[in-house]
Order: structure tokens, then C-alpha cells, then sequence
């Protein structure tokens, strides 16, 4: 308990520095928010006043400190364009994104791994070189081509599915999960092959051999545990990033999740809510990275104790 | 014909890797004979092939290796013919095996008392699991693990490497077995554990009437522990008899040099005797004798003839041309 404590408190300095490097960087780029606001057709004192007014004339580390003190309250600020409050838009988005992101690695993940274990098993046979052919393919491909093959074929073509995402149907959630996990399941697969070839090179695999156990029990008792280790932090880290809002498949399907806020956000200069959806992905990208280390200890004994 | 005596018998086993440079002979004919409570010793250098023939009992051997030939007698059963299914049944219930690594022998992530307990199970799928526990428990006294019931939620890790040779050793002991396959189980001990180990051993033979072969390169361990003896070279036994026996009219020059390297308290102190030269390439083996390139006696009859494994002595074989002339050489 008191190691998972000290987990959790280590990542505080990484979130600082996380929030400075965005808040650096937004400034760099050139662009006045308060010109971008206001449109074309208005002269330079109006620019000039709402610039005042909006604090951009203040130094640079007052306004981090400004944001940093609202952030720590859960305040990340009102979006110039929409006039709402950042975290509202971003707890709005963020269920559409979760339900992108579960489903996907849900497809990823028991692809994957089924696909794995079966080419370790099957080493250079047939269904090894079927599943890996497709892995590679899988890993390869860009997200937006597969989107939009998927989309051509399967929702244009064929009528399975909708083109876009539609309020309230999981049907139309399939054709971006896919899109998005197609990547993950590739990795997955081979990470879960290669790991698992090595492991079942173990003394420990002959020793349970040795006690009689089968193929079947050899494999699943003794050798999937350990072949995990590696899989298990690749998972985690998918899983944060497809959290962290897929910008190509939530674009392509039109799903008004993270990723969308984001693009929008840059679109629009609109910096406010796209320092408040990178900050809020960095938080989940370190969750993630914190989960992983966790589970590591859960399966291997040996980690537990030095955590 | 299987003789009652013995609890093992394998006759001409062939076990080879078929590897892309050729094929590797590294089990070529063995005939091997394992009595009925006794302790019997492999002996040999590393890569001649005496682990190979363990894991060949035990199918264990992993590709490109496998049984070219030859048979391996349990209880009038061909081990070598038997599916993998079949194999598995005998395997940890009647024939149980040691390795050498106790550090990397035991599977990291789960509990020690955990993997010993399985192997009750999967052999009597109608013990529970408490009673296999307590089984489990008794087991590790008896091999003398001190604090048992506190050892059997450990992780392998949290146990020394003694400590982990006698968990494995439980583990082939939980289901009295009738043949016990010890590879180099103290090689990576040292030596006061070593002791220790083979003491146990012993006494678990004595106790239970079970046999051990025991896969050794320590012909020390041979003669602290074995009733007989078998030493192996290149794939082949060159020599076989009872322990006092060998060492008593050792007959084959190699054997002689294993001998001859055991270093003595008092004897030659200035220099460590070695057998000169090294194990030859089983791909490229000598036309003759296999040991004649390393052979202090051998001459031109050795280089062109490879010798059979003959009678020397009342229980007592050898492949020697030397001896096969005139007694020993």
C-alpha cells in the first residue's frame, strides 16, 4: 500500500513539468487569441482591450500560476469561442471518447490475444503465418486509411453499418472501434507471440512438463502468466492513448469526443480548451503508466517487493 | 524381454538433432539399465549427451531433437512410442525428474507449495485441495524445508537456492515415484548444500525402495552416492559398472582421466590433471574410436576401427581396443 502511495506521489513532479511544457509551447505559437475571437472586420483597439481584458498581456508566469491555481480546483478556464466553461466541454466529450476507447481495445485486446497465442503455439505453421501476415498489416496500416476502407465497404458498399457515429447506437460505434483497435490488435498479437515463444523456452516449462502436465495446462497454468509481463504495459499505454481521444477515427466517424474537442480547439485558437484537453489526456497517459506498474506487481511477485 | 529387476530399460535409444548443417547424433544406441532401488550414475563431460537422455525419457526433448530410435522400457511400456498424452500420465507420478537449476526450474510467479501441489493434483484429480495442501506440507518436512507450512505461500525468489533444490525435490517426491531422474541437481549448489542434497537422496531411496538415475559430471557425486555407474562419451556409454568396481579397475582410458582430474588432498599438488584435448564435434566424429584424438594409448587399430562395448569383467563393460587385447589397458 504504502509503495503504491509513493507511486502516486512521484507523479506529481511529471504533471508540473507536463503543464509548464504546454503552457510554453501555446505561447510560442504565433496567433493573437483575442484578433481570432473577434473576426476580420474589427480595429486594433478593440484587439487591443480584450487582449487587457483576458489577461494575455500579463508575464507569462503569472498567467501559468493563474492557470495552475484554477486547474488544481478543477477550473480550466472558459473556451474563447463558446464561452463555456472547459471543464464542462471536456467532461461532455469524454464519455463518447471512453466508449470509443473500451470498445476498441476490447477488439484489440481479444484479437490480439487469441491471435497470439495461437501463432505461438502454431510456430511457422500455416495459421502463424495467416495471423501475423494480417498483424503486420494490422501495425502498418494508417488509421485513416483502415477508416476509411471500413467505412467504403462495410457501411457505403454493404449497408452494415452507419457511416457516422449516431446518438445512442452501438451499431455505429463498431466500424471506429475497429478502425481504431485494428493497430492495437496487430501489436498485441505479436508481442503476445514473440513473449510467449521465449517463455515456453523456460527451465520452469520443462519442470512442468516434467510433473505431467499437457500442452493446454502447460500454456495456460505456467507460461501466459509470465509471457504477459511485456503485453500488460504495451495494454495500458493503448488504452491512454485511445483515451487521450483518437483524432483521425473521432474526425472521420464524426464522434464529438476528445479528440474532436481538440482538433476543433486548434482550428478555432481556441486555447483555453486545448490547453485543458492536453492536460487532461497527460493525466490519463500517467494513469495509465501508473496502472501498468501496478499490475506488473500483481503478476509478478518478484516486482511486488522491490515497488 | 523386460527383466523384473529393473524399473527402466533402454535399448539402442538414438536421440538426434536434425539441424541444417546435418544430423547431430547426440544420443547414438544406448542400452541402459536402471535395477529396482538402486542409484545409478550417468557420467560424462558437458555435451555428451547425458542430459539429452534424460530428457528423451522424460519427453522432453525439443525440436530440431528428437528419438530417431530405440526403445525406453517403464513397466513393460515403450516410452519412446507412447503419445504425448500417454507419456504425460507416467511422467511426475511414476517417473519424476530434478534439474540442475533450481533458479530458473521454478516458475517466478507462482507460490512454491502451489506448484508442488499441482502435481498431486493433475495425477489424482479427485484429491482436494486441502488434503493435497496437507500432503504438500509433509512433503516439504520430509525433505527437510524447516518451517513448512510458512515456505508453502513463498515465492520462489524468497527462497535460497538449497532451499529451492529441496522444493523441486519434493515436487518429484510428492507422488512417490518409482524412478527418480536427478540432472546435476547440486551443480549449482555449493558444496556444503551439495552434501547436504545427496544425503537427502539417499535417504529418500532407503525410505521409499524408489530407483534414481542420477546425471552427474562429478565423479565424486558418483561415488558418495551410486550403487552403478555408466559413463558417457560422445553419445555413447564407453564404460559401465558397479561403482567400487569402476573405481577399482577403471578400464576405459576416459574414465581413467575423469579420474585422474578429481583433485586430491596430498596428491599431485603442483597441477590439476586434465584430459587433454576437447569433446569432439559430434558432426565430425572420428572415423575409429571416438576418444582415440585424446587417447593417451591409442594407435593406429583405434583410428580406423570404432571399438564395441564389451565384457571386461564380471558386470563390467567397456569400448576399448586396448582392453579388448589384453584386460585392462
Amino acid at each position: 500500500m504504502k509503495s503504491v502511495l509513493k507511486r502516486i506521489v512521484g507523479t506529481i513532479p511529471v504533471l508540473i513539468g507536463v503543464v509548464l511544457l504546454i503552457f510554453i509551447m501555446l505561447r510560442i505559437i504565433p496567433g493573437n487569441a483575442a484578433a481570432v475571437l473577434l473576426g476580420e472586420h474589427v480595429d486594433q483597439a478593440t484587439i487591443d482591450r480584450l487582449t487587457q481584458s483576458m489577461g494575455l498581456n500579463d508575464p507569462v508566469i503569472v498567467q501559468f500560476f493563474k492557470y495552475i491555481g484554477n486547474a488544481l480546483q478543477g477550473d480550466l478556464g472558459e473556451s474563447y469561442r463558446y464561452s463555456r466553461p472547459v471543464t464542462e466541454m471536456i467532461l461532455e466529450a469524454f464519455p463518447y471518447t471512453v466508449e470509443l476507447a473500451l470498445l476498441a481495445a476490447l477488439f484489440a485486446w481479444v484479437l490480439g490475444l487469441a491471435a497470439g497465442v495461437v501463432a505461438a503455439i502454431r510456430q511457422n505453421r500455416l495459421l502463424d503465418r495467416l495471423f501475423m501476415g494480417a498483424s503486420l498489416m494490422g501495425v502498418s496500416m494508417p488509421i485513416f486509411m483502415t477508416s476509411l476502407l471500413l467505412q467504403y465497404f462495410l457501411a457505403f458498399r454493404l449497408e452494415w453499418f452507419p457511416l457516422t457515429m449516431e446518438q445512442g447506437s452501438l451499431v455505429s460505434m463498431v466500424l471506429p472501434a475497429i478502425a481504431l483497435g485494428w493497430n492495437s490488435a496487430g501489436s498485441v498479437a505479436r508481442m503476445t507471440r514473440s513473449s510467449l515463444i521465449e517463455v515456453m523456452q523456460a527451465d520452469y516449462i520443462d519442470t512442468a512438463r516434467a510433473k505431467g502436465l499437457g500442452r493446454r495446462a502447460v500454456i495456460l497454468g505456467h507460461a501466459l502468466k509470465n509471457s504477459m509481463l511485456p503485453v500488460i504495459t504495451m495494454m495500458a499505454l493503448q488504452l491512454s492513448s485511445m483515451l487521450s481521444g483518437a483524432v483521425i477515427t473521432e474526425s472521420v466517424f464524426a464522434i464529438p469526443g476528445i479528440g474532436r474537442l481538440a482538433t476543433t480547439a486548434i482550428n478555432n485558437r481556441d486555447m483555453p480548451v486545448l490547453q485543458g484537453t492536453v492536460l487532461f489526456t497527460t493525466v490519463l497517459v500517467i494513469a495509465g503508466n501508473l496502472l501498468a506498474d501496478l499490475l506488473y506487481g500483481v503478476l509478478d511477485p518478484r516486482i511486488r517487493k522491490e515497488v | 524381454m523386460e527383466n523384473e529387476q529393473n524399473v527402466l530399460e533402454i535399448r539402442g535409444l538414438r536421440s538426434y538433432f536434425f539441424t541444417e548443417k546435418g544430423t547431430v547424433p547426440a544420443v547414438d544406441g544406448i542400452d541402459l539399465d536402471i535395477p529396482r532401488g538402486k542409484i545409478v550414475g550417468l557420467v560424462g563431460e558437458s555435451g555428451c549427451g547425458k542430459s539429452m537422455t534424460a530428457k528423451s525419457i522424460m519427453g522432453l526433448l525439443r525440436a530440431p531433437g528428437r528419438i530417431a530410435g530405440g526403445s525406453v522400457l517403464f513397466e513393460g511400456r515403450d516410452l519412446a512410442r507412447l503419445s504425448d498424452r500417454e507419456l504425460r500420465r507416467i511422467c511426475g507420478r511414476d517417473i519424476s525428474m530434478v534439474f540442475q537449476e533450481p533458479m530458473t526450474s521454478l516458475n517466478p510467479v507462482l507460490k512454491v507449495g502451489r506448484q508442488v501441489r499441482e502435481t498431486l493434483l493433475v495425477h489424482d484429480r479427485s484429491l482436494n485441495k486441502q488434503e493435497a495442501r496437507r500432503q504438500v506440507i509433509e512433503m516439504f518436512a520430509k525433505v527437510g524445508i524447516p518451517e513448512p507450512e510458512r515456505r508453502y505461500d513463498c515465492y520462489p525468489h524468497e527462497l535460497s537456492g538449497g532451499l529451492r533444490q529441496r522444493v523441486m525435490i519434493a515436487m518429484a517426491m510428492v507422488c512417490r515415484p518409482k524412478l527418480l531422474i536427478a540432472d546435476e541437481p547440486t551443480t549449482a549448489l555449493d558444496v556444503t548444500i551439495e552434501a547436504q542434497i545427496l544425503r537427502l537422496m539417499r535417504q529418500l531411496r532407503d525410505e521409499t525402495g524408489m530407483s534414481v538415475l542420477i546425471i552427474t559430471h562429478n565423479l565424486g557425486v558418483v561415488a558418495e552416492l551410486c550403487d552403478l555407474v555408466y559413463v558417457m562419451y560422445a553419445g555413447r556409454i564407453v564404460e559401465q559398472a558397479e561403482t567400487f568396481d569402476l573405481f577399482d579397475h577403471t578400464a576405459h582410458p576416459y574414465t581413467r582421466g575423469l579420474l585422474a582430474s578429481i583433485p586430491r588432498i596430498g596428491a599431485n599438488p603442483d597441477r590439476l590433471h586434465t584430459i587433454p584435448g576437447v569433446v569432439p564435434n559430434l558432426l565430425h566424429l572420428p572415423k575409429g574410436c571416438a576418444f582415440c584424438n585424446r587417447c593417451e594409448l591409442a594407435d593406429e587399430a583405434c583410428r580406423t576401427a570404432s571399438p564395441e562395448l564389451v565384457e571386461v569383467g564380471p558386470r563390467h563393460k567397456a569400448r576399448c581396443l586396448r582392453c579388448q587385447k589384453g584386460g585392462n589397458a
